[in-house]
């Protein structure tokens, strides 16, 4: 009789807290990060308009499909790097800017600053949209 | 992605073998025992859940014991031996992938496998736990491994894999 409570109390909590999760998932937020190690990580790999940033690890399913999103858009639109960085290789830099999953997508400007960040997987509309307002905020893009 | 090039499916069964255990059966040109086709561990949780159910549902009874049991074995096959030897990625593997269309993206087969691990630790911490006639501390060890094995099977969500960056990041401090 206890377990079975157990067991509806178990899927019932999951159920609730998987569907946050799938909500939130992927989702491009807006921040504003000034300073980070990164554009000092990727000197010389920066995009001319912006750069996109994904940690990826080996212990991440969505980190294959998430590149390949990226690299759809990032062909597309001149003066956009995409640059890969392994979680577990790049603790110090993973702790500098609170990556807690794989993957962590980030929107550099053209100085290495970040205007956006999703953890999960994003759609690729998504991507689209957020590399046009990094490219909108530094204002004179290069194409 | 051609045909000819590797083993493919002719009316769901695999030819051409090349001599790759198990994962031989998909048709991707990076297909190896490396990389695994993203639906069977989700179709392996949803097995592992139902399996989980009835051993909380039926927890120190002898039908109990042995499905705790039988879970670790299933476990401990795919964390030690590999995801080839695990009996549930055999059941999809022989029974559903033959009538599925192919993986549009393979997944690396550490993922699981780490998942695997994890869940051998917790089964065998709930048997002996069962065994000792801990009912409580059993229940909860199963009804957390239920909750991970649920949140994979129903929404793809590998709890063993998200801890595992943040684990690392407090462990290397």
């Amino acid at each position: 009789m206890i377990g079975a409570l157990v067991v509806v109390a178990v899927l019932v909590a999951c159920g609730i807290g998987g569907l946050i999760f799938r909500r939130r998932d992927g989702r491009v937020r807006k921040t504003d990060e000034q300073q980070t190690p990164l554009a000092e990580y990727l000197r010389g790999r920066l995009g001319s308009n912006a750069t996109v940033v994904q940690f990826s690890s080996a212990f991440c399913q969505p980190c294959r499909a998430t590149r390949r999103v990226l690299e759809e858009v990032t062909v597309m639109v001149p003066g956009v790097s995409h640059v890969e960085i392994d979680a577990e290789e790049n603790l110090e830099l993973v702790r500098a800017l609170d990556v807690r999953r794989t993957p962590t997508v980030l929107f550099l400007g053209p100085s290495g600053e970040v205007h956006h960040r999703a953890s999960g997987q994003p759609r690729k509309v998504d991507v689209i949209a957020a590399l046009g307002r990094v490219m909108d905020a530094s204002g004179d893009v290069s194409i | 992605m051609q045909v000819g090039a590797g083993p493919y499916w002719v009316k769901g069964r695999a030819r051409g073998w090349t001599g790759l255990p198990s994962f031989g059966h998909m048709t991707s040109p990076v297909c190896t025992r490396t990389h695994i086709d993203p639906r069977g561990p989700r179709v392996g949780a949803s097995i592992t859940s139902l399996v989980l159910v009835a051993a909380i549902v039926l927890i120190s009874t002898p039908v109990g014991v042995g499905l705790v049991a039988w879970q670790t074995l299933v476990f401990g096959l795919g964390a030690v031996v590999g995801l080839h030897a695990q009996p549930y990625g055999i059941v999809y593997r022989t029974l559903i992938q033959p009538r599925l269309a192919r993986p549009s993206v393979l997944e690396d087969a550490a993922g699981p496998r780490f998942a695997q691990a994890v869940g051998f630790t917790m089964l065998v911490i709930a048997l002996v736990a069962e065994v000792a006639g801990l009912t409580l501390a059993a229940t909860i060890v199963l009804a957390l491994a239920l909750a991970a094995a649920f949140l994979n099977a129903a929404f793809g969500l590998c709890l063993g894999c998200e801890m595992r960056l943040v684990g690392l990041r407090v462990l290397s401090r």
